[in-house]
């Protein structure tokens, strides 16, 4: 009872978590259908500027979250003008993307690897309130309830964009359907390239978190990210992006209970998950609306 | 409009040519080994790739799993290695079975999720719960069995089998209706051509592919762990040789990983991070730039690329 209260407290801190690193994918691929394979790549980039904003100036993971969250847009943006609007004129846009975007993933974890070694690093933990917390009889790391809390924030931020500003709505507009946005005056261009920037943001910022969640980060961690973010955002495909907080709740839950009964077979589940529900949606990763013929 | 055959045998004939002569002129055997198992893996991509459309980046997984098809043959049930290398081939095509239904996805869904599967294969084969069949994340030992000789040449056999089935792709009714298939399965479809059957055989041919080249791979290597036979620049490398070269031809996937693995041998092997960092900004070159690879060079000039 005490390890199955143990894995539900821990399942749902992780599942924030892990919603949040969903939700860039999600509205990436849902604005643009640009599928971002160098998005765990990303987060690992997000997770080493973090970890050198504290090592060189001693800025923690919570102050620097701003800092990390606007220079990773701008660098979004630049991606975006650089390679999206081409990859969008190709016969397959997905898969074109898809392609690319390994590319990018390949490069990104060199140019880690070159500057940073392949040295695994951690933050420690006392960075996010060392003691940890007691519930229901159990303890927790309280880094994992910091962790929790701001991605819950971040993702309440998404809601907010999405659902009450004007730029939100135009964006939904272009999820929907990208030609009928265009036809009533919606700059899809413009917006394309802030979502993407918004994505990519939004994808370094869970990256500050990572080392106290996995323990330690490493250039090669990208890869796993990757899998994990489409297991999340495919469990979730909701159509909305906030259907990744679905996703990461199942996936944190049904991670802790692995680790927690079965350990040595967790590093199999986001896998075979990923591909279980791509089966029983062979649409894609929004469902049924986007089956193509 | 079909080609001829005299190419085909052209182009398996020169590759027999240069590998059975570097055999005895050229004392880097591993070098030859890996150049040819990443020759037929490029072909193997290319077979289903170029032919299908199917991007298969989890296609290591077939790769892994040939290699350890063959290495428990030969530990478990003693067979003579090259019937293991065949049985190594045969279980990546049970492992391609068991996939088939991911061949009803699409486009980027369908790479995805066959990377995915690639992982899940390796998490299973070296979970170190399996070790009394597996030896799990410690490695295969085939020291006892170890033949250059005949193992360099079976490696130089499935090569020419994997291009002779890409020739046959090329010149055959049968390649032109996976073409068919893969530029609009609905017209197929209603043109009398068996989609179904024709992806199916496509498929199961490339898994097959794969798992000989780790077979013969891991005969070859003789000591392997399970993160090298599963590594993932296993599935990178051909995609980009073939990719580089051109798909759907015969010659452009030969081309591309002859020219590339060359490159990977003179800076590669001593700064892999350096080489990662070259091969991520090709691809993103390539597909930007020439999609249609080395051979797209050679179509607007005129020339007719077998």
């Amino acid at each position: 009872m005490d390890l199955l209260v143990y894995a539900l407290v821990s399942g749902v801190l992780y599942g924030v978590f892990f919603a949040l690193v969903g939700l860039g994918l999600s509205l990436i691929f849902g604005v643009m259908r640009v599928v971002n394979v160098a998005h765990g790549d990303v987060i690992m980039w997000g997770a080493f500027s973090s970890f050198w904003l504290y090592t060189l100036w001693h800025i923690g993971p919570v102050l620097a979250l701003p800092i990390i969250f606007v220079s990773f847009f701008v660098f979004g943006c630049i991606i975006y003008y650089g390679i999206v609007p081409r990859i969008l004129q190709a016969e397959d846009p997905e898969l074109a993307s898809l392609i690319v975007f390994f590319g990018v993933s390949q490069v990104l974890e060199a140019i880690a690897t070159i500057a940073f070694g392949n040295t695994q690093r951690s933050l420690p933990d006392s960075l996010l309130g060392g003691r940890p917390v007691h519930l229901f009889g159990q303890s927790f790391p309280q880094s994992w309830f910091w962790t929790g809390l701001i991605s819950a924030a971040a993702i309440v931020l998404v809601y907010l964009y999405l659902s009450h500003t004007r730029t939100g709505y135009a964006t939904r507009a272009i999820m929907s359907n990208r030609q009928e946005a265009a036809s009533v005056g919606v700059n899809v261009s413009a917006l394309s390239a802030l979502n993407f920037g918004i994505g990519i943001g939004l994808a370094a910022i869970p990256g500050c978190f990572v080392s106290f969640i996995a323990g330690n980060i490493s250039p090669d961690i990208g890869l796993n990210l990757t899998v994990i973010s489409f297991a999340v955002i495919v469990v979730g495909s909701l159509g909305k992006p906030l259907g990744a907080v679905l996703g990461g709740l199942v996936y944190g839950v049904a991670t802790a209970l692995m680790q927690t009964y079965l350990p040595s077979w967790a590093a199999l589940l986001p896998n075979v998950l990923l591909i279980l529900i791509m089966l029983a949606r062979p649409g894609g990763l929004l469902g049924s609306e986007v089956r193509r013929a | 409009m079909l080609k001829s055959p005299l190419a085909g045998l052209a182009v398996l004939a020169l590759v027999a040519g240069i590998f059975a002569t570097s055999f005895f002129t050229f004392s880097n055997e591993s070098l030859l080994i890996n150049l040819m198992a990443f020759l037929a893996l490029a072909q193997g991509i290319n077979l289903l790739y170029g032919f299908t459309g199917y991007m298969p980046f989890g296609y290591v997984g077939f790769f892994g799993t040939g290699a350890y098809g063959c290495a428990l043959t030969i530990l478990f049930l003693h067979w003579n290695p090259i019937a293991a290398v065949v049985a190594g081939g045969l279980s990546a095509v049970v492992l391609g079975v068991i996939l088939v239904p991911l061949l009803r996805l699409e486009g980027a869904y369908f790479g995805i999720a066959s990377l995915a599967a690639a992982q899940a294969a390796y998490e299973i084969i070296s979970n170190p719960n399996l070790t009394s069949i597996t030896q799990g994340p410690y490695g295969i030992n085939l020291g006892a069995v170890y033949a250059p000789t005949t193992g360099y040449w079976t490696m130089l056999g499935v090569l020419l089998f994997t291009t002779a089935i890409a020739a046959y792709f090329r010149i055959s009714r049968f390649g032109l209706s996976l073409m068919a298939i893969r530029d609009n399965s609905n017209s197929a479809a209603t043109a009398g051509v068996n989609v179904l059957r024709g992806r199916l055989i496509a498929w199961l041919l490339s898994c097959f592919i794969g798992g000989l080249a780790g077979g013969a791979f891991a005969w070859n290597i003789s000591f392997f762990y399970p993160q090298s036979v599963f590594a993932l620049t296993l599935s990178i490398f051909p995609i980009v040789f073939a990719v580089f070269g051109g798909v759907g031809t015969v010659i452009g996937p030969l081309i591309g990983a002859g020219l590339l693995y060359g490159l990977y041998d003179a800076v590669g092997v001593a700064n892999p991070e350096y080489f990662q960092l070259l091969y991520g900004l090709l691809i993103v070159a390539l597909l930007l730039f020439m999609p249609g690879g080395l051979v797209s060079l050679a179509k607007k000039v005129r020339i007719h690329v077998f």
